[in-house]
């Protein structure tokens, strides 16, 4: 009798707990961080090195801060994720791309800019990061409304 | 509110492009609406790139990605006929999955 209320209090602490992982996945204090460095400290990162393998396509001025395209990728060997960084934004952090064995790292994506803002995005590689940096020129701001 | 996706997968050369849109307010919590009232946060927290069921990419996004979120994304080689599916789960804990085969 025991044994069986044991098993059952364990078989409901896993049903518990497997939905509250799938959420925990987003990372709250990185995200939520007002500046860049907090952002990248929230992830990780320190210490990143300015290298030309890391390509960010976006406009120079962007007339519409509400959806500004951008391409990014990496050069560098063994890239497994690319971080996007708006540093003006007043979240700066605005995504981090994983990418696992079958996908090159690559994404395009349309953001907001609340102003003009250098974009920075970070490679990592062997848990090194490597950074390029590209400054949009925001005409009208996307933030709020 | 979790509208439809749209999803494309093209063999390019030497690799798959996969192209998806998802509909979604993607409401940063800064906007107000017609009446000067704030818009509640809502917005895409995850991403998952599957092909023939093993992830790919998964991807943690802010609610500085515009509206309705369109993403493309590159995968090694590839053939025809090759499940890809992209989903998302967002801030709600709403979720929406799209499947496609590359074309």
């Amino acid at each position: 009798m025991n044994r069986l209320r044991r098993a059952l209090a364990a078989a409901l602490l896993l049903g518990l707990a497997a939905p509250l992982r799938a959420l925990a996945a987003w990372n709250k204090d990185a995200f939520g961080a007002k500046t860049p460095g907090d952002a990248l400290k929230h992830l990780g990162v320190s210490g990143a090195t300015p290298s030309a393998d890391v390509h960010i396509d976006a406009p120079q001025i962007a007339e519409n801060g509400a959806v500004v395209p951008i391409e990014i990728s990496s050069a560098v060997a063994g890239t497994n994720a690319l971080i996007v960084v708006i540093e003006k934004n007043p979240f700066p952090l605005t995504a981090r791309f994983d990418f696992k064995e079958g996908a090159l790292p690559f994404v395009k994506l349309n953001v907001k800019m609340g102003e003009t803002s250098d974009v920075r995005v970070l490679a990592e590689a062997g848990g090194k990061h490597y950074f390029a940096t590209h400054e949009v020129k925001v005409t009208i701001g996307g933030c709020g409304g | 509110m979790a509208g439809p996706m749209k999803m494309r997968a093209n063999l390019g050369a030497g690799f798959t492009d996969v192209r998806v849109l998802m509909t979604h307010p993607m409401e940063t919590g800064l906007r107000k609406d017609a009446d000067g009232k704030l818009v509640p946060m809502h917005f895409i927290q995850n991403l998952t790139v599957k092909v023939n069921g093993k992830t790919v990419i998964e991807a943690e996004i802010s609610q500085a990605v515009s509206r309705n979120p369109v993403f493309s994304f590159r995968l090694k080689g590839g053939a025809k006929g090759d499940k890809i599916e992209v989903s998302w789960l967002d801030n709600h804990g709403d979720t929406a999955a799209i499947e496609t085969a590359i074309a």
